[in-house]
């Protein structure tokens, strides 16, 4: 089982954002389950989502506490939130940035971890420049599936254009691709087509 | 069709396959998406033959769904918490009258202190009025279970409320399978009503009724739950002739054959409990669950049947009868009558606690070495608990507990779990 934890801000599309990503496993024939953890229903309030993937049906509704992945969609909650709780050294972590995980004061923190498992992605400036509104969940979603490689592009994008049908599905696809794009080369990775 | 989705979305969409003719709700907090997707379905024309009903009120959604009812009406309403507080006259009055309504709760706490989250409370609240309550386990299970309800109700002319755990499964994406029209109008028959509001027949319904009769006709809302007994694992039973799949019945055992150690749980908590069932069965601990799928009626015979080969009984409960303890521990000590075997009743998960393995572990360990009281409080907090006792006794205008605790434990929404 892979399980993702995604936190940000209400209004982001944090729990959307896992509802996308169990739409994507699914799409893949795998299972998922995505859903919520409602702190506070708030503009602006920290809130978290959780998606599992695995093989297999999953019967557990426990909140993900050992996390696989971390999504973090807005960094001002590195000063707010315990963020890293549960994640092993093995996890993955892409966080909405233009400043490297360094220039964001955590590098040393995060020295543990592969280098090809973090990933600082401009997903806002992204969204912007696609989208039109400083929306980041759909580009980070892209940027997840490049460093993590558990799910294909295309079962991202599909994902993505099922929730957001039309113009507005096909930017986000455009911003998920483009951060798709730089987390593979962030890491090193020839940039494949998917 | 095998879809990944809401669990709201899914109870809507199987609940519009059995063709409703009055849906009503009052569609703000404590509601959940079910009502508002159903608005949608009839407001887009994919629901037709349908008339969706907001009202003023949770006391409105359900007499306004007992006079559709009364009408001859397959008719449809949800709510939760609160909500069916509100409406608890109401819920007496459907089952008094044998209207057969379905209602689902999207079961939550019930405050104070004011409290959105999962737990079993308002349901159980209102477990003795006369409705067929059903718990659903997965969200699967949940869309399913409507298919079954509206034929259970409109058989027995009693209605049925569908009980699916708030946010675990009702905000939950996950994978269910939607069937098609053809096979659920297979399944379930129009509504033939026993009684109905008829200008060509006219009859009245409601009647007044003294001590002359009174008694008999309150007997017989108990002769149609015994009666559900016997046809709710056949509904059960040809649903999966029908579907290929089991969902429903009276209770489901897992991994009992030997099982010294016995759980006990109703709804979403069953997969965790089997998930942590495994996990202890891996470490050589000879344990099972029994999920009790029917609470309304209770079934006593079935329950004692599976339980009474076990040494103990762990009976986990979402819900704190506060004064006693337990409210399905006391069916499940009643099924057990003259049965000698340890009994321990474990309140967990209230107002929203996560209920997890390692703490399921931890207790069904202690349950093995039988070191539990007999009822115990998963995960409670007692050094929070003594703090504010001693506050009390520090001094008499100690103020309000909730907003005491809540400073004590500090900004939980930081907190990961």
């Amino acid at each position: 089982m892979f399980q993702v934890r995604i936190h940000g801000r209400g209004g982001q599309g944090v729990v959307t954002a896992a509802e996308m990503l169990s739409i994507a496993a699914f799409d893949e024939g795998r299972y998922a389950q995505a859903f919520p953890s409602f702190g506070s229903e708030r503009m602006g309030a920290p809130v978290m989502a959780f998606c599992r993937i695995d093989a297999k049906e999953i019967r557990t509704r426990e909140p993900v506490m050992q996390p696989d992945a971390l999504i973090i969609q807005d960094p001002t909650l590195l000063h707010q939130v315990d963020l890293f709780s549960g994640l092993p050294s093995s996890g993955y972590i892409i966080i909405n940035s233009s400043r490297s995980f360094d220039e964001l004061g955590i590098g040393e923190l995060l020295g543990k971890f592969a280098a090809d498992h973090l990933c600082a992605v401009a997903a806002s400036e992204l969204a912007m420049k696609f989208v039109g509104r400083p929306l980041p969940n759909a580009a980070l979603l892209g940027g997840f599936a490049a460093i993590s490689g558990q799910l294909r592009f295309d079962s991202v994008a599909k994902a993505i254009s099922q929730k957001f049908p039309g113009k507005v599905g096909a930017a986000n696809v455009a911003a998920a691709r483009a951060a798709y794009e730089l987390a593979l080369s962030s890491i090193g990775s020839p940039v494949a087509h998917a | 069709m095998l879809k990944q989705m809401e669990g709201s979305l899914a109870v809507a969409q199987a609940v519009a396959l059995c063709r409703p003719e009055v849906i009503c709700a009052y569609p703000i907090t404590p509601q959940t998406h079910i009502v508002e997707g159903l608005g949608e379905m009839v407001k887009d024309g994919e629901l037709t033959n349908c008339e969706f009903i907001n009202v003023e009120s949770e006391f409105a959604a359900l007499s306004v769904a007992i006079g559709a009812s009364a009408a001859g009406a397959r008719s449809y309403t949800a709510t939760a918490s609160q909500g069916i507080l509100f409406m608890a006259e109401a819920v007496y009055n459907a089952a008094g009258l044998g209207l057969p309504i379905v209602m689902t709760i999207g079961n939550r706490a019930i405050g104070a202190p004011i409290n959105i989250w999962n737990d079993h409370s308002d349901s159980m609240a209102l477990r003795d009025a006369g409705w067929i309550q059903l718990f659903a386990e997965t969200n699967q299970e949940a869309a399913d279970l409507h298919i079954q309800a509206f034929r259970l109700a409109e058989e027995l002319s009693c209605p049925v409320m569908v009980c699916v755990d708030g946010f675990i499964l009702t905000h939950a994406y996950d994978r269910v399978d939607i069937p098609d029209q053809a096979q659920v109008d297979a399944y379930l028959p129009p509504f033939e009503p026993v009684q109905v509001l008829d200008c060509k027949d006219p009859v009245s319904i409601g009647a007044m009724v003294g001590p002359e009769a009174f008694f008999e006709v309150r007997y017989l809302q108990h002769h149609k739950q015994d009666r559900a007994l016997d046809r709710i694992p056949q509904l059960a039973a040809e649903f999966k002739a029908q579907f290929g799949r089991d969902s429903g019945g009276l209770i489901r055992s897992y991994r009992c054959d030997d099982a010294e150690t016995i759980v006990v749980a109703l709804g979403s908590l069953v997969g965790t409990v089997k998930d942590a069932v495994d996990e202890a069965r891996a470490a050589g601990s000879q344990i099972g669950v029994v999920s009790i799928c029917s609470f309304r009626p209770f079934p006593l015979k079935q329950v004692r049947a599976a339980l009474q080969s076990a040494k103990r009984v762990v009976v986990l409960e979402k819900c704190l009868a506060v004064g006693i303890g337990g409210i399905v521990s006391d069916g499940v000590r009643k099924s057990l009558s003259g049965i000698q075997l340890k009994g321990y009743t474990v309140i967990a998960g209230l107002g929203g606690r996560p209920i997890t393995k390692r703490s399921l572990l931890d207790l069904f360990a202690s349950a093995a070495r039988d070191e539990l009281q007999e009822l115990n409080f998963l995960d409670l907090n007692w050094d929070v608990v003594h703090r504010e006792l001693e506050r009390g006794r520090q001094q008499r205008r100690a103020g309000p507990t909730a907003e005491n605790i809540l400073r004590d434990v500090g900004v939980t929404g930081a907190r990961v779990a």
